[in-house]
């Protein structure tokens, strides 16, 4: 049951989108949602369908796994649906006592499905084509402007990466001292919420203890491998931009400026 | 002077009660004193609590010694002058292979040190594919660490302390957590290493299968060095092994115990292969004799 | 009899690409009082199996009876099972959450819902087995040495007073001093106690002196099964499988190919030495 959490789904094929820059990939995806909240007629929708499409395809991503990664928003779908079929004024289609769907409340209802299809399926799309370690990397150089002002940026995405590395680990271990546990005859299963909690006390206490000894053996031997935080530190895989990545720059543009133009016909 | 040189090093380790008192103190190394010659392969024997692991960890700096000093290439690690110089000299290998990788891809992780030591990406990337030819995991090189065994992430950590180009590894227990199979393969990698790319080894091990091949052995115990010398001088003291609660093989431990019944075997027996042919020669021999 | 494995299989990822069998087609017979070792490398299935046994894992296929009943049968107690097959896993001390030593082993009695006094005595009385006395009940068990922490924790799996015994790796990350205190520990439980043991190593040398019965897992198959000089007349094979015979095996072999006549079955240094000298006394 544990091993069912996935993180950072990456999807490993080589594809024009799996090439581009992460930096390109976020500040696209940036845009991408920008143009969604701007939105408000049915050309721009079309236009960040055409968008979205077009991404796709070039990421070679099979559409079932954008699919999939719906499955975890539908019941926010559904609340949200129901909310504005049901709450918004306007001209009435039929009533249920108090509850009554009216036909704005059709429009919104739609427009923000589709909204939040499509900003779920571009973030999506995001992580299935952009490794963890390039995504924390991109994150680090793109936010490099924060520390400035004194946001520890590398440190925090060294924090990221670390724990990327260290969830399996932590999961695998929290399996076996669960296993251990129910070989000394705990309980995980039964029982009404108070005694569930409790019954993780005997799982939670070896696990932090755990991963203390691991953080303090990991400080170890970061610094004997010479670690001293970001200064001085260079890269083995630099980022940089290629013409494709400013190619891709010339297309957000002009999808931008489409959006925006919609927005004042 | 050799490449480590250690003076009458003391260490001792202080808990602190809860007003922040001295509580009680530990004292885990007692005035060691060693002298390590380039390109040499040294095992350091020990039990559990013996000091061996304590003297490891002074190698590069990560503690510093209570009395004494220990200098690696002339510099001494209370140094902190030179404290990042001492750690690129002398990498380290720790015991569980899983706390001390740090990358998510098996290469990123070799290139974390070089990385650290603003090393030129190029060069990065050539020391990166070295020190994965060296240790032979190149084939392994985009994979994640988690998917490896535990001999193959040790092989991994080695690497990433061979990228830093040091003069000397020490590894720590690097077997401790290891089935037979990742045992044998840690072991082959780094007698490989010395002899071929002659980099200085201190192995810290209590298992003694991994120190026959050293050049020289060195056992602790109670924070002392209480053995030093060849592994065939230091085998040839089976008892006194046992009592400091180690292990002898057992090809060793039989040629002793025949040796104590009159038999004529040469001390310090450490092969299958010398046993046999030494108790062939008297078997055989002593048959020849009578039958003259 | 008391566990009766009948081709018991176990796949991991059934019906995807990653399809796997942890175990496959095993079959095996264990008696009341028995004391074994399961030897196999990493991934061999050994660990899989004993999960199996106190029923962690659910087979694919095939059945496990305990006692002559099957503990897939409906309405079994899994509980119930978990105390009588007393499972301590690898590095066991990682498993200690209590704040002292006693309430620690208190826990599993306290499971399986027995009274507070009946908990006491089995803790106390499990405590004693291990070698653990008085002064350390109410110590932090965090604060314990090494194999003091692991003594603890198979307290704990005792204290269920347990008819099987299963330890996986009870020797893993233990110095030589550590390793043959605890595997001296299981002689006399089995022993005093007389409980059936079953010792999962990697180790032949550290089982061969006290089991009276191997059984060599491989690719999740049982591949020997029976009294350590049987199994380890297939040393050859054994190194194969990444496992070797201790090493008299392989100096008696040694001995053999130059032409000495000495028993192949021999495996300690005891029996080397005495046969050693029984020839050499012969001759003189």
């Amino acid at each position: 049951m544990l091993r069912d959490i996935t993180l950072g789904q990456y999807y490993p094929v080589d594809s024009v989108l799996h090439r581009l820059d992460p930096r390109t990939k976020l500040f696209g995806t940036l845009v991408y949602i920008v143009t969604l909240f701007i939105a408000d007629h049915v050309l721009a929708y079309v236009a960040a369908a055409i968008f979205l499409t077009a991404a796709i395809r070039l990421s070679r991503v099979p559409v079932k796994f954008m699919v999939r990664g719906l499955k975890a928003v539908v019941f926010l779908l559904l609340i949200s649906v129901s909310f504005n079929l049901f709450l918004t004024p306007g001209r009435p289609i039929f009533t249920i006592g108090f509850l009554k769907m009216t036909w704005e409340g059709v429009e919104i209802a739609a427009f923000m499905s589709v909204r939040l299809v499509f900003l779920v399926m571009g973030s999506t799309l995001l992580t299935l084509t952009t490794t963890p370690n390039q995504l924390t990397d991109g994150l680090e150089r793109s936010l490099g402007f924060l520390k400035r002002v004194g946001v520890p940026v590398h440190e925090v995405s060294m924090m990221m990466s670390i724990a990327l590395r260290f969830i399996p680990i932590l999961v695998e271990e929290t399996d076996k001292i669960m296993k251990a546990q129910m070989a000394r005859g705990a309980d995980f299963e039964s029982g009404n919420l108070i005694q569930r909690a409790k019954a993780m006390v005997p799982l939670l206490v070896p696990l932090f203890i755990s991963a203390f000894r691991r953080a303090t053996d990991l400080a170890m031997a970061m610094e004997a491998r010479c670690y001293r935080g970001g200064e001085g530190r260079t890269k083995m895989k630099p980022l940089h931009y290629e013409r494709r990545d400013r190619m891709t720059y010339l297309v957000y543009l002009l999808y931008f400026a489409l959006c925006v133009a919609i927005k004042f016909i | 002077m050799g490449i480590i040189k250690a003076v009458n090093l003391i260490f001792d380790y202080i808990r602190h009660d809860d007003e922040e008192n001295r509580d009680e103190i530990n004292h885990a190394l007692k005035g060691v004193s060693l002298d390590i010659t380039e390109g040499s392969f040294v095992a350091v024997l020990g039990h559990n609590g013996s000091g061996k692991s304590t003297f490891a960890k002074l190698m590069n700096g990560i503690l510093l010694p209570t009395e004494g000093t220990i200098y690696i290439s002339n510099m001494s690690t209370s140094d902190e002058e030179h404290l990042w110089d001492v750690r690129k000299t002398a990498g380290m290998v720790f015991q569980n292979p899983d706390n001390q990788i740090i990358g998510n891809v098996v290469e990123e992780d070799v290139g974390f040190g070089p990385e650290n030591m603003g090393i030129p990406t190029k060069e990065i990337w050539e020391r990166v594919d070295e020190s994965l030819e060296a240790v032979g995991m190149t084939a392994y090189r985009l994979q994640s660490p988690n998917k490896l065994s535990g001999g193959q992430k040790q092989r991994v950590a080695i690497a990433g302390v061979m990228a830093m180009k040091p003069r000397c590894i020490v590894l720590d227990e690097p077997t401790a957590m290891l089935d037979p199979n990742g045992r044998q393969e840690v072991i082959r990698t780094v007698r490989e290493l010395n002899r071929q790319e002659g980099i200085t080894v201190l192995l810290i091990t209590h298992y003694m299968e991994e120190v026959i091949d050293a050049d020289r052995v060195v056992v602790m115990d109670g924070g002392h060095v209480v053995m030093d010398g060849t592994p065939k001088e230091v085998f040839s003291h089976v008892k006194e092994l046992k009592q400091y609660s180690l292990d002898v093989p057992q090809v060793t431990e039989l040629a002793d115990e025949l040796r104590a019944e009159g038999m004529a075997l040469p001390e310090g027996i450490l092969t299958i292969g010398e046993l046999a042919d030494s108790l062939t020669g008297i078997l055989n021999g002593e048959k020849a004799w009578q039958s003259k | 009899m008391a566990i009766e494995v009948r081709h018991l299989d176990h796949k991991y990822g059934e019906g995807t690409i990653f399809e796997q069998y942890a175990l496959k087609d095993v079959s095996l017979t264990i008696a009341d009082g028995e004391f074994i070792g399961l030897i196999g490398h990493t991934g061999s299935g050994k660990s899989t199996l004993t999960q199996h046994l106190n029923g962690l894992l659910k087979a694919t296929a095939g059945d496990i009876l305990y006692n002559g009943e099957s503990i897939y049968k409906e309405g079994y107690s899994m509980k119930e099972l978990r105390g009588r097959v007393g499972l301590v896993f690898q590095y066991p001390e990682h498993q200690l959450f209590e704040t002292d030593v006693f309430t620690d082993v208190c826990f599993g009695p306290k499971n399986l819902g027995l009274c507070e006094e009946e908990i006491k005595r089995r803790a106390a009385e499990a405590l004693a087995m291990v070698g653990l006395d008085e002064s350390f009940y109410k110590q932090s068990p965090f604060e314990l040495s090494g194999g003091q922490k692991r003594r603890a924790a198979i307290a704990g799996v005792l204290a269920m007073k347990p008819e099987v015994l299963i330890l996986d790796e009870p020797t893993a990350g233990l110095d030589p001093r550590g390793r043959d205190d605890i595997l001296g520990l299981v002689a006399t439980l089995h022993e005093e106690q007389g409980m059936t043991v079953i010792l999962v190593s990697h180790s032949m040398e550290d089982v061969a002196r006290y089991v009276s019965r191997l059984i060599v897992m491989n690719h999740g198959e049982k591949v020997f099964d029976g009294t350590p000089r049987e199994v380890f007349r297939h040393y050859k094979q054994l190194e194969k499988m990444g496992l070797a015979a201790p090493q008299i095996t392989y100096v008696v072999h040694a001995l053999r190919e130059r032409g000495i006549a000495i028993d192949e079955d021999i495996m300690t240094v005891e029996e080397a030495r005495d046969a050693i000298l029984a020839l050499w006394r012969k001759n003189a």
